[in-house]
């Protein structure tokens, strides 16, 4: 059946069959190949997209229930081809990866985190990442990517886009 | 050594590691990202018995849906490729990919299906039909080792691949003469390293080429050679695209049922073939679970504490094939005695078939159940003597100032300081407040607990253990390689010939090759160039790369550094050890003269006629590295297994909530030497991932089968890896011991934290309990044994031990 999806800001359309996950639509109809498949029973967040702005197993939806969402993938997280996000450069200088795979997951669930707050105890940070298992770090240098990233955040003399309960006040 | 660790420019500094870019934008180049022009996809129909004769297999209904293209069994298979390849002198133990007459474990491979998709194909097993009956089975590697037990592989005879006594030193007389013995038995549990991303192949043939390619999420020593042997072609027609990354491997990414499989559907249908495991397949028929062994150590010792002489038997459950599994029990060898001054060993390595899931190379290759043995010797030597643990371990420990140092079983270890790695571990901790603290929390009705473990990390890895355990193979080499190319413009592109599993490999090489010529590392591009075109390369296992590869690119590195003052000199008319390299050009410090890199390219690449006489155009290098020490077979019963040591020290402060049975890591301290570090932050990765990973060797992960031999730990709802909650935050205590062997001092690490963290975590866990008079001697340690033997103990119920 014909599907219309809001994908990283842009609609797109496809024929897709009603029994296909999201995260099957993705990868095969729009060739976007950053989330990725690991368990496919919604544990190890490799396929984790955002719904919306949270956190969501791709795995787990249809492709079909995400029409009238904004769904964002890794692929909309870099600003421009060849350049890196606050929390994509953070995973760069610690380190917070090994072999990739479950990255794109990792960092959109750092990213709805530090949307919703730019103050994350390390207490918030190791709940935000617990839906999303690496195999290879350990979470050390993730932990400290997120830390990194949301030091930055606070930092950068930029309006964010959502106003969470620390952020702060702008001069009008 | 060939370099002074005072002037290194960019080797041990904090510089970023250079694959993440594209990891972080999603862009990475996995095989399930690999999409061929009309590609078919396979489905597998595995086994529902742990044994049983296939007696049919109909696959008309599955053949007759749309879109559904082959079914596969394992009959036509067999007649077409050769079995896969044995390690070990077992002719009648022959295995492939899909069962042939048959099935030897629950979730074996008997039917693949192939159609327009995934789906499809799933659909389609769903109607396959085959019928079997139902044979005996055995799941228990004591119960395999009887003669009347049914056997795996009726033809070999027996469930037994493998059953050597090596004796090193003389155990009869130092036990005869050792006031105190001890013995005990502990397990460790079936677990793997289980990568987030499955094992997934695409292939294609030409047939007017004459030509295999493969695409692959590999971690294979020899994987062309291999596939190459099976399908019957000659290995110049198999090529592996080596710049498939790996979503994680650890050693068990070794696929070759999978890629022959793959393989002859490609060409028997003439369309690519794609197959990626679901994790179901992956969990019970992938082949690659890990060890699963009984160690029955017996301890030779003194008042003192002082540890003279070791049995140990080692007893693993291979499953149902041989795989690379006997030669888990073969690598330790050559840390058998751990860090410890042990002067004489007696091992006897058993390896028996079952009816369970293939055992593949899991990190450590052996080594980290071994450890576990070792260490829990060493806390019941000082619990039997009343010493303090870590006392005993110094007492025993192989000093600094006698390396290198000859263990019994033949292995010269390197190098090592580990009083001193100790001793800033004891120093960083603050011991004594740690069990200030420990006490604390008991008076606060918990139970509390300290656990120590100390070990060694081989690496560079050699394949030693193969002539070892088989003397019909003869290999002492396991070569690494790299090539280095400065192209007319002046810049600099390197091959590497493995795939790669986020070691950072181009990394490393582009480090150590900077270091070299003194040109920033940032602007050498690396490449993996498809298999055709590679140099012989043996994959990274055994923690080899910092060392194999890093020396491979160092030595290639310095021939081309080598030429370039060799050019110069010569056109400053003086010998070239006149002519001083710096920063990529080459002066003369008597006349002043300066040529720089600019310069000294284009005469290489452009003017032949001021080419020194007999010197080659270009500026290309290459080096293939043999492993160092790797230079003799073994010698009854001893060989040299790997060249270096890496150390690592463990210390874990843990509580137990009694009326949950939870383990809370309260602190988590590892002292680590791994000699010159390249990369800090890969080092570092690697360190906290191998701990996680220990964690959940020690409490969490195992593939358990029940009476009636299916896996019911198959899913991520059951076999639990352990995520950010359950892993602590983990503080690093560096130490720098360099290896003389290597070029920059450096050893291995990417097993480092996995060998020793099971025996920690394990010991801080005894602790705990030890006050209810019980202990564990089983990985993992689950919650809910240790909840059930606290209650028992409290209502004073004796033990039951794990059999």
């Amino acid at each position: 059946m014909k599907v219309d999806l809001r994908i990283n800001g842009a609609s797109r359309s496809a024929d897709i069959e009603p029994r296909k996950t999201l995260l099957d639509a993705l990868r095969e109809n729009f060739l976007l190949n950053g989330a990725h498949a690991g368990c496919e029973h919604g544990v190890c967040g490799a396929c984790t997209v955002l719904i919306d702005g949270e956190p969501v197993r791709s795995c787990l939806m249809f492709a079909v229930q995400a029409d009238g969402y904004e769904i964002t993938t890794i692929e909309g997280v870099a600003p421009a081809p060849g350049e890196l996000s606050v929390i994509q450069d953070a995973f760069c200088e610690t380190h917070g990866l090994q072999c990739g795979y479950c990255t794109p997951g990792m960092i959109l669930a750092a990213h709805a985190l530090l949307q919703h707050t730019i103050t994350p105890t390390r207490e918030d940070i190791v709940e935000a990442i617990s839906g999303n298992i690496c195999r290879c770090t350990g979470y050390g240098q993730i932990i400290e990517a997120v830390q990194f990233a949301a030091d930055r955040l606070r930092k950068a003399n930029t309006p964010r886009p959502h106003h969470g309960a620390d952020q702060p006040v702008e001069a009008e | 050594m060939s370099a002074d660790p005072a002037t290194f420019r960019f080797v041990s500094t904090n510089r970023r590691v250079r694959e993440d870019r594209r990891f972080v934008a999603g862009h990475g180049h996995f095989v399930a990202d690999v999409a061929l022009e009309g590609m078919l996809h396979v489905a597998i129909l595995p086994s529902q018995h742990p044994a049983a004769r296939i007696v049919s297999i109909d696959a008309s209904a599955a053949l007759a849906m749309p879109g559904v293209h082959y079914v596969l069994s394992g009959d036509e298979l067999a007649a077409a490729t050769d079995p896969l390849m044995n390690g070990l002198d077992t002719p009648k133990v022959q295995r492939h990919p899909l069962a042939v007459g048959q099935t030897r474990y629950a979730g074996e491979w008997v039917v693949a299906v192939v159609a327009d998709s995934r789906a499809l194909a799933e659909d389609a097993t769903e109607k396959v039909r085959v019928s079997y009956e139902p044979l005996p089975f055995v799941m228990n590697a004591e119960e395999a080792l009887k003669p009347d037990s049914p056997p795996v592989h009726p033809a070999h005879g027996s469930n037994v691949l493998l059953d050597r006594t090596f004796v090193w030193g003389d155990v009869d007389k130092h036990f005869a003469e050792s006031p105190r013995h001890l013995s005990f038995r502990v397990t460790w549990g079936r677990n793997s390293t289980v990568p987030i991303e499955t094992f997934g192949v695409a292939a294609s043939w030409d047939p007017w080429r004459d030509m295999l390619d493969v695409w692959a999420s590999i971690q294979m020593p020899k994987y062309p050679d291999q596939i190459a042997r099976a399908l019957r072609i000659p290995a110049n027609g198999v090529r592996v695209h080596q710049d498939v990354d790996v979503g994680g491997s650890y050693g068990v990414k070794r696929g070759i049922k999978q890629t022959v499989l793959v393989a002859h559907l490609a060409r028997r249908l003439g369309r690519p073939v794609r197959l990626i495991e679901d994790r179901l397949e992956n969990m019970r028929g992938g082949d690659a679970h890990g060890p699963e062994r009984i160690f029955d150590v017996e301890v030779a010792f003194n008042d003192d504490g002082i540890v003279k002489s070791m049995k140990i038997r080692a007893l693993d459950n291979a499953g149902a094939y041989a795989g690379r599994a006997p030669f888990q029990l073969g690598k330790p060898i050559g840390a058998i005695v751990g860090p410890y001054k042990i002067e004489s060993v007696q091992y006897r390595a058993q390896s028996v078939t079952t009816n369970k899931a293939v055992q593949e190379a899991v990190r450590g290759f052996g080594q980290a159940p071994t450890n576990y043995a070792i260490e829990t010797a060493i806390d019941k030597v000082a619990a039997a003597t009343g010493l303090e643990r870590i006392e005993v371990r110094r007492r025993n420990f192989i000093r600094k100032e006698e390396f290198p140092y000859l263990i019994p079983s033949g292995s010269t270890y390197d190098s090592g300081d580990y009083h001193t790695v100790v001793d800033k571990v004891v120093a960083h901790i603050d011991f004594a407040a740690m069990e200030r603290e420990r006490d604390r929390l008991r008076a606060s009705g918990l139970l509390a607990g300290i656990g120590i473990a100390a070990c060694l990390e081989p690496s560079g890895g050699n394949s030693s253990f193969e002539p070892l355990l088989n003397e019909k193979n003869t290999t002492t080499t396991w070569m690494d390689s790299c090539r280095i190319n400065i192209d007319g413009p002046g810049f600099v592109t390197v091959t590497i010939h493995n795939t790669s599993s986020g070691q950072g490999h181009e990394t490393l090489v582009s480090t150590v090759i900077g270091e070299v010529l003194q040109i920033d590392p940032d602007l050498i591009r690396v490449i993996r160039p498809d298999s055709l075109a590679c140099l012989p390369s043996n994959s990274p296992v055994g923690s080899r790369m910092a060392i194999m590869l890093g020396g491979a690119a160092f030595h290639a590195a310095q021939k081309l550094k080598a030429k370039l003052t060799r050019i110069a000199a010569h056109q400053f008319g003086v010998g070239e050890d006149k002519a001083v390299y710096a920063s990529g050009a080459v002066s003369d410090p008597n006349s002043g003269r300066q040529l720089g890199w600019a310069e000294l390219v284009n005469i290489a690449h452009r003017n032949f006629h001021l080419l020194p006489e007999g010197m080659e155009p270009g500026l290309e290098a290459t080096h293939v590295m043999q492993v160092p020490t790797g230079n003799k077979l073994p010698q009854a019963g001893r060989v040299q297994m790997y060249p270096c040591h890496s150390f690592e020290f463990h210390v874990v402060l843990m509580a137990i909530d009694p009326a949950l049975g939870k383990p809370e890591i309260k602190r988590y301290v590892i002292g680590h030497d791994c000699g010159t570090v390249i990369n800090p932050h890969i080092v570092k990765g690697m360190t906290l991932g191998g701990v996680a990973h220990g964690l959940g060797a020690a409490l969490l992960e195992e593939f358990v089968y029940d009476d009636e031999g299916h896996l019911i730990t198959q899913s991520f709802m059951d076999y639990l890896l352990p995520s950010s909650h359950e892993v602590p935050e983990v503080e690093i205590v560096h130490h720098c011991t360099p290896s003389p062997f290597t070029v920059f001092g450096q050893k291995g690490s990417g097993e480092s934290g996995y060998l020793g963290a099971p025996a920690a975590i394990s010991a801080a866990v005894n602790d705990c309990v030890s006050p209810l008079g019980i202990s564990f001697n089983k990985l993992p340690i689950r919650i809910s044994a240790i909840g059930d033997a606290i209650a028992d103990a409290q209502q004073g119920k004796p033990q039951e031990q794990a059999k």
